[in-house]
């Protein structure tokens, strides 16, 4: 059963059109990853989400709802998780939790029963009194996902949930969003980082100026588009060109890098290196990252 | 511009209100010092200081002391600023640095509910002041009862006057620092020229004319007519003018801020 439903969403800023007619769905208990570069529209799908920015065009549903006419019972129903850190600096932790379960009509006693269990999750609980100002960015970000559970949402929405963090502070969330995910929670997570996209999410899109490049499950998408191995080959000379050319390879050409995309089996990459050049030549699997690039380019944005 | 509709006020506007209120406790002992001790310094600045050299005042067929003329004054003035610098710095911190309104509007809440919870605190926070300052005031025996109990519901209305006024700003301010300009250019001269500190009557006749049409001037004088137990007819304009232009003020600043805000 479909939790979330996007038809054709649109949304336009003057000429720029942020978000040109984008559609999917997600199921319930799956994590769907909507991937793309800076300014893609993602943050713009996400906020049309929860009714924060008007949409120009297509429709919404949640949980069967219609935003237009059930906003209230949806936003009840959902967890958001917003890019930027808008924790209550006037309050302490705990009554970050305490005081947005208020804004859901949610008792107080259960509020602080609740509070303290997400605490626990997320191991907060010996800072459950400290001043948000003194906290580092990935406790942050940990109270943030706290915070948008405690409501214990249908559907979490994470926009760009470790951006900015160190390694640890990033695993650590992966691994409390794996476990949120054998609990059954639906999530829909926005990132553009691909091993975060890998790690966590069943199917995705890939987005790019407002539409939709790309749908599927990251594996069977690398595995097509790409292939399994990506052989990277750096300064090449022409004796290596002139072999890959005479093998009919798929070649990325970056100038000081080629980049060859491969399908099953090392025999390409074993008579090159025997045969031509050894030195500089890395056989490694293909990743989500190598199609991220594919079919966004590799041009620097912003 | 949209108005808002009245069907998207919920209950939830307390919570809003509630968020407030809970870190004005924590800090209440911090709070409570304004607005109990301007009014001492003043009294003893005027009362002390100046009052000497004025001595008493012709008012309505009666003759007060310049002290007891200027206390309501400053509670009028206190409404004003209290409700005011709450809807035009704090929401403003509140809306574009600290992001709070972006955190409520991932609940149900909407922003109509959160632009009217936080002017309802700012009118909340006029009426604790005037409590409070009216506390010590009664104490220098310059306020008399229970003519004075009408600054409770004045101090509700005036504030949230002062509140969506301030609210208005804050829709339109670019940033933080723009905020002195509605000051220098409203507030500054309201406060000394709203029949604060000496009666309209002294002033010229085109500048009394101008002087009625300031928000501040009808507060003051329905003040004063509380502390005073000088009541006629004529407030009733006053209450009317404050009435209706609240009336008008807290939909525009609703409809202003939804326009800055939504995007």
């Amino acid at each position: 059963m479909a939790i979330l439903k996007v038809d054709n969403l649109c949304k336009h800023y003057g000429r720029l059109a942020a978000v040109d007619g984008i559609s999917f769905a997600v199921q319930r208990g799956e994590c769907f990853g909507l991937l793309g570069p800076n300014g893609a529209g993602k943050t713009t799908t996400i906020r049309m989400l929860y009714g924060y920015t008007p949409r120009d065009a297509g429709s919404l549903n949640l949980f069967d709802l219609d935003i237009d006419r059930d906003l209230r019972a949806i936003k009840r129903r959902i967890g958001i998780c917003q890019q930027e850190d808008s924790l209550d600096p006037d309050l302490s932790v705990r009554q970050n939790l305490v005081g947005f379960a208020r804004y859901f009509d949610i008792k107080k006693s259960e509020a602080e029963d609740r509070a303290d269990e997400l605490l626990r999750f997320f191991a907060l609980e010996n800072r459950a009194r400290d001043n948000i100002r003194i906290l580092s960015g990935g406790l942050k970000r940990r109270l943030m996902l706290a915070r948008a559970l405690v409501n214990s949402p249908d559907l979490l929405i994470l926009d760009e949930p470790t951006t900015g963090l160190d390694p640890q502070s990033r695993q650590l969330l992966w691994d409390k969003l794996a476990e949120l995910k054998s609990q059954g929670l639906t999530t829909l997570l926005t990132t553009h980082y691909m091993e975060e996209a890998e790690r966590l999410c069943d199917r995705l899109v890939i987005v790019d100026h407002g539409h939709i490049l790309i749908e599927g499950k990251p594996k069977a998408l690398v595995r097509q588009q790409i292939g399994h191995s990506v052989l990277e080959i750096t300064e090449p000379d022409a004796a290596v060109r002139d072999f890959l050319a005479a093998e009919h390879c798929r070649v990325e050409d970056l100038g000081q890098r080629l980049l060859v995309q491969l399908d099953d089996g090392d025999d390409l990459f074993l008579r090159l290196t025997r045969e031509v050049r050894a030195e500089g030549c890395t056989l490694r699997p293909a990743t989500l990252e190598d199609l991220f690039l594919k079919l966004t380019g590799r041009e620097l944005r912003e | 511009m949209n108005w808002p509709r009245p069907t998207r006020i919920s209950h939830r506007t307390w919570h809003v209100w509630q968020r407030n209120y809970s870190v004005y406790k924590q800090n209440w002992k911090i709070s409570f010092i304004p607005p109990l001790l301007e009014p001492l310094f003043y009294i003893l600045a005027f009362g002390l200081g100046l009052a000497v050299m004025i001595g008493d005042i012709e008012l309505g067929g009666r003759t007060v002391a310049y002290t007891t003329f200027i206390a309501p004054a400053l509670v009028a003035v206190a409404i004003m600023q209290n409700a005011f610098f709450e809807t035009t710095f704090n929401s403003f911190v509140r809306m574009y640095y600290q992001k709070t309104f972006d955190a409520l509007l991932t609940t149900p809440l909407n922003l109509e509910e959160v632009i009217l919870g936080e002017m309802l605190w700012a009118a909340t926070k006029s009426l604790i002041a005037t409590v409070l300052m009216t506390i010590v005031l009664t104490g220098f025996g310059l306020i008399s009862y229970p003519g004075a109990l009408l600054l409770l519901p004045l101090a509700l209305l005036g504030g949230l006057f002062f509140a969506a006024l301030g609210m208005v700003c804050t829709a339109l301010v670019p940033g933080i620092e723009m905020f002195n300009l509605p000051i220098f250019l409203g507030i500054t001269p309201m406060f000394l020229f709203s029949g604060t500190f000496f009666p309209l009557a002294n002033l010229p006749n085109w500048a009394q004319q101008v002087a009625w049409w300031l928000p501040l001037t009808h507060l003051v004088a329905l003040v004063r007519a509380g502390t005073l137990q000088m009541l006629d007819a004529s407030l009733w304009l006053s209450v009317l003018y404050l009435a209706l232009t609240t009336a008008f003020l807290v939909p525009l600043a609703i409809a202003l801020m939804v326009r800055r805000i939504v995007r």
